[in-house]
This record gives C-alpha cells, sequence and structure tokens, in this order.
C-alpha cells in the first residue's frame, strides 16, 4: 500500500523533532541538576543526588525573602488574572455592540502589546515618581501587568466572538431574556472554555513578567525579579531549584487548564447536542 | 442622533468598554506621554525630575560614540535573530500546518510548541548555563571528540549566547502567527496548483508563502519590538558585555536618571516604530484572528 505523504516528510519531522528537543533539554537539564548532591556544581557531572538544593532553597540562610517574593508574584497573579478576565470579556462585548473608537482602542491595545517594555516601565516609573505616588505591586504593579496581559485578553475575545453564532443570543431575547441573563445564561457559558484560557495567559504572564515592572513593584520584588537579582552571583544549584519549582507550578497550572478546557468541551459537546438522543 | 438612554444599546457598550479604555489610558497613554515630556526634563542628584524644556538629553543621546555603537549593536542582533526565528518559525508552522494529517495530533503538536512560552523567561535563559558554560556540556563534548583543544569561551556570555537565547525565546512569536495563517489557506488551492503540474517548490513560492505573509508580517513585527527592547537577554545571557538600547535605559533608571533615559526611549521608539510601519500597513490584523 502506497502512503501519500506531504514531499520530504521524514526531513520536516526530523526538523520538528530537532526544535522540540532545542526547546525542552535546557528546562529538563536544570530540572535534572536541581537535584545534584551537596558537593555539586552548576554544571555536570551530577555529584550524587539529592534534594539538599530545595532544603537549601527554604532554609534560614536562603539568599532574600523567597517565600515572599513567590506569595506577592502569586497574588499578583491571581489579580491580574480576574482583572484580565472580567475587563477583556466587557470589552469583547462592548466590541459586539460597536461604538465610536472602537478601531482606536484596538490599535491602543495593540501597541500596548508591543510597545518595548522598558519604555512602559520607564513611563509608569517617572509618572509614579512625578505624582508622588509610592509604589506597590498590588496598586501600580497590577496596572503594569495589565498593559500587558489585556492586549493578548481582547485578541482571544475577537478570535471568540468571530467565531461566535449571533442566532444564541437572539433566541435569548425572543424568549425575554434581559441582556445580563443573555449574558449570564448563554454567553458565558458557551465560551466558558476561552474566558478559561484567557485566565491562564494572564496568570502565567503576570507571574513570569519582570520587564514592565521592574519600576512599578515597588521596594519589594517578585518571584521572578528575585530570580534575576539572584542570578547575577549564583554560584550554587540553588537558583535551579528555585526553576525547578517555579516551573513545576507553571506545568502544573497548564495542565489543570487544559484539563478542565477539554473537560467543559466534551460537556458542552454532550449536553449541547443531546437533540434526537432519546 | 439618538440620546444616550437606558433604551439605546450604545450606552451599554461604551460602559463595557471603559475599564479597559481606563487601564490603557492610566498605565499605557499617560505613560508614553510622560515619556516624552520627561525627556526635555533637567535632573539632578537629589532632585531626579526637575520640570524644564531642555535640549541635552537629546544631545547626549546623539554626540555619543556608545550611542551608535549600542543602536548598531541593537540592530544587528534585531536583524540577525529576526532572519533565523523566521526561516524557523516558517519551517515548523509548515510542518504543522500541512505535514500533520489529524486535528487532534496537530492540536498536541502546537500546544507542545506552545507550552514554553507559559513559564519562566528567566528560568529558560538560565538554563543555557550547563549547556554553553566552561565546563559545560557543549565544552564536554567538543573537548571528548577532539575538535577543540581547550574548553571554548565565546559560548556563553556572548552575542552568540544572546542570539541564540533569542531564537529560544521567541521563534514562538512567528510559529503561532504563521501557523494560523496557513491553516486558512484553502487545501483547494494547493490541490489546483499540484493538479497543474507545480513542483512542491513552486506550490510553497507561489502559493504558501504570499498566503502567509499576513502571519509572517505580525511575526515580525514582534521579534523586531522585542528585540529592539530587551534588556534581560541581553543582562543574563551578555554577562553585562553586550551593548543594547534597552540595558542602557534600565542601567540609567537604576540611577534614576529619568530624563536622560527618557530620551533614549524616545529614539528607540522612534526606530522600532519606523521598523514596524511598513509591516503594519500590509495586514488588517483585525482579519486574521
Amino acid at each position: 500500500m502506497k502512503v501519500d505523504r506531504p514531499p520530504y516528510f521524514a526531513l520536516m519531522v526530523t526538523i520538528f523533532v530537532a526544535f522540540v528537543i532545542f526547546l525542552y533539554t535546557p528546562i529538563f537539564t536544570i530540572m535534572l541538576l536541581s537535584f545534584q548532591g551537596p558537593g555539586g556544581g552548576l554544571t555536570f557531572p551530577m555529584r550524587g543526588v539529592s534534594l539538599h538544593w530545595f532544603q537549601d532553597l527554604f532554609g534560614p540562610q536562603s539568599i532574600g525573602d523567597m517565600w515572599g517574593a513567590f506569595r506577592r508574584s502569586f497574588a499578583l497573579g491571581l489579580i491580574v488574572m480576574v482583572c484580565t478576565v472580567v475587563i477583556s470579556l466587557t470589552a469583547g462585548l462592548a466590541y459586539r455592540r460597536g461604538f465610536i473608537g472602537s478601531t482606536m482602542l484596538l490599535y491602543v491595545s495593540i501597541a500596548s502589546l508591543i510597545m518595548p517594555s522598558v519604555v512602559v516601565s520607564l513611563g509608569i516609573g517617572a509618572g509614579l515618581e512625578l505624582a508622588g505616588i509610592p509604589r506597590h505591586w498590588y496598586s501600580s504593579g497590577v496596572g503594569a501587568h495589565l498593559t500587558w496581559t489585556l492586549p493578548f485578553g481582547l485578541l482571544i475575545m475577537f478570535a471568540v466572538f468571530n467565531r461566535f453564532d449571533p442566532a444564541y443570543e437572539q433566541a435569548a431575547r425572543d424568549q425575554g431574556a434581559s441582556g445580563w441573563q443573555t449574558i449570564r445564561y448563554v454567553i458565558i457559558p458557551i465560551i466558558l472554555p476561552s474566558l478559561i484560557g484567557v485566565a491562564l495567559f494572564s496568570f502565567t504572564l503576570s507571574y513570569d513578567e519582570v520587564a514592565r515592572s521592574s519600576q512599578a513593584i515597588g521596594a519589594v520584588n517578585t518571584l521572578p525579579l528575585e530570580l534575576l537579582a539572584m542570578q547575577t552571583n549564583a554560584t550554587t544549584p540553588v537558583i535551579y531549584a528555585l526553576g525547578t519549582l517555579t516551573t513545576g507550578l507553571s506545568f502544573l497550572v497548564i495542565g489543570i487548564t487544559l484539563v478542565v478546557f477539554v473537560w467543559l468541551r466534551r460537556r458542552q459537546q454532550r449536553h449541547g447536542s443531546d437533540a434526537g438522543n432519546a | 442622533m439618538a440620546v444616550a438612554s437606558r433604551k439605546n444599546p450604545g450606552a451599554i457598550a461604551y460602559l463595557q468598554a471603559l475599564p479597559m479604555a481606563a487601564v490603557f489610558g492610566i498605565f499605557f497613554i499617560l505613560p508614553i506621554c510622560l515619556v516624552v515630556v520627561v525627556s526635555f526634563f533637567d535632573y539632578q542628584t537629589y532632585d531626579v525630575l526637575i520640570p524644564d524644556f531642555v535640549y541635552f538629553n537629546y544631545q547626549d543621546v546623539f554626540t555619543s560614540d556608545v550611542t551608535y555603537r549600542t543602536y548598531l549593536a541593537t540592530l544587528k542582533y534585531c536583524i540577525i535573530t529576526w532572519a533565523i526565528t523566521l526561516v524557523v518559525g516558517f519551517t515548523i508552522a509548515h510542518f504543522l500546518a500541512f505535514y500533520l494529517r489529524t486535528v487532534p495530533v496537530q492540536l498536541v503538536c502546537f500546544l507542545i510548541c506552545t507550552i514554553p512560552f507559559w513559564t519562566s523567561n528567566i528560568i529558560r535563559m538560565i538554563s543555557w548555563i550547563p549547556f554553553l558554560g566552561r565546563n559545560g556540556l557543549v565544552n564536554d563534548v567538543l573537548l571528548g571528540l577532539g575538535l577543540v583543544n581547550e574548553p571554548q569561551e565565546w559560548l556563553l556570555f556572548s552575542e552568540f549566547a544572546v542570539i541564540l537565547g533569542y531564537v529560544h525565546l521567541y521563534t514562538l512569536f512567528m510559529i503561532v502567527p504563521i501557523f494560523n495563517s496557513m491553516v486558512r489557506i484553502d487545501k483547494a488551492l494547493i490541490e489546483a496548483a499540484k493538479d497543474q503540474g507545480a513542483s512542491s517548490l513552486q506550490i510553497l513560492r507561489n502559493v504558501v508563502i504570499p498566503l502567509s505573509k499576513p502571519g509572517i508580517a505580525i511575526g515580525s513585527i514582534f521579534v523586531v519590538a522585542i528585540v529592539m527592547g530587551d534588556f534581560l537577554t541581553v543582562t543574563v545571557l551578555g554577562g553585562g558585555q553586550i551593548p543594547s538600547v534597552g540595558k542602557t535605559i534600565q542601567t540609567e533608571l537604576s540611577y534614576l536618571q529619568f530624563p536622560p533615559a527618557a530620551a533614549n526611549a524616545v529614539v528607540l521608539l522612534g526606530i522600532t516604530i519606523l521598523m514596524i510601519f511598513a509591516l503594519i500597513r500590509i495586514v488588517d490584523i483585525r482579519k486574521e484572528l
């Protein structure tokens, strides 16, 4: 039997596999090296296997305030996530109705997306300095992160609503649903998987953000800023241990999101198409 | 014109768009305007922002040799990174779009490419250290094979490391938009070209590449903008030796020299806007989603 493969199939598969190896090998290498024995260094060979560097990370003599930084980053990520989902959703709904200045708002959000982060950071820092407003991760920090997460949220909303059949809304209205009821009981349930996608996006983007927040966060560091400070004088695998933990958390969040996403889709398909299924 | 009232659905739209407009207004538009204003300010050691209208921040930028070297270096990294990410990103997107038969397989491969994007960039930069360092894996292999006599120093904290870092981190920004353009290409077009006797190279050049242009443009905008403003990768993988505009601005900021940093930022912004202006005109981004 002749299988009709596209030309150079083997070559293209090889290139793809090589790219995936290039993408993942470094991160898995430092995960491995974070389990170095107490005598191990930043590179191979592994000198024994231990949890030494993880203990070191949480030990009293650990560099900086690691737990505080982690808690701040996590809380900041959650705040940014909730804000991004709500604001992107309402903006997405506004675009469905149409309003004067909608094209302008789109261009502004795209400009925000591609603006070099260091310029945004500088502007926010200068503004706070001029106005004499103190910087906090939970105020100016959230704002700085939103300039990075909202454009992604809005673009995802466009992608979602471009494929959203207005017949659902019309049907709800014909049945006498109010505007809010239509949103609450029709639109949100249908686009829920995508909203979860926006949530994942905004949490992870915020959790790893450095460039925009560097001037807006105030005196105390977030986890990535702590990492950056640590990196300049890292001589032991303790930095790999931190990398393993934070990457593990990212993978966990992605995994949970994917599972919830798939589960919701399946449920929608089951419940959505029961017409004719006795 | 209709009066804005509860009966007018238009009013609700403005209310719904307001939060986003407010966030961008306060944390994006206003700061960017401030950057321009502050670039004309005066400054002293203990008074970091003195409202004034002076030009010397720009004079300092334009009369310094260091500036030109820094901008040229940044431009060089930008062009090299753009070329590599474009070729690699296009190839991977082409594979994802045309070489995988079923949607689940396509989805899984696409996810494999995108998952690293959701992990920490700094960790991903740091993770090159065990490979490229003096005692790293690459040197081990090179020495083991007898290809070199002593450990190579140019692998880490070098231009090479910085560009490798860019390619590692940002090829995704090419893959996603190009893939997005490619999956919209009507398969019948390719079949038609094949039936007319076009070779696979001809199909690539005359069908796939022209129809992928919007994706290529969007990906290019992302890569150019990110690399032009980057200071993280040069800090972590450049080891303090590599000049970059973003790094210059960040250093000035760390000494609270807002006005000179702002002047540099305005120049950087001008150049970046010029670079992406052409790209933005080719494509209506909203239609591509």
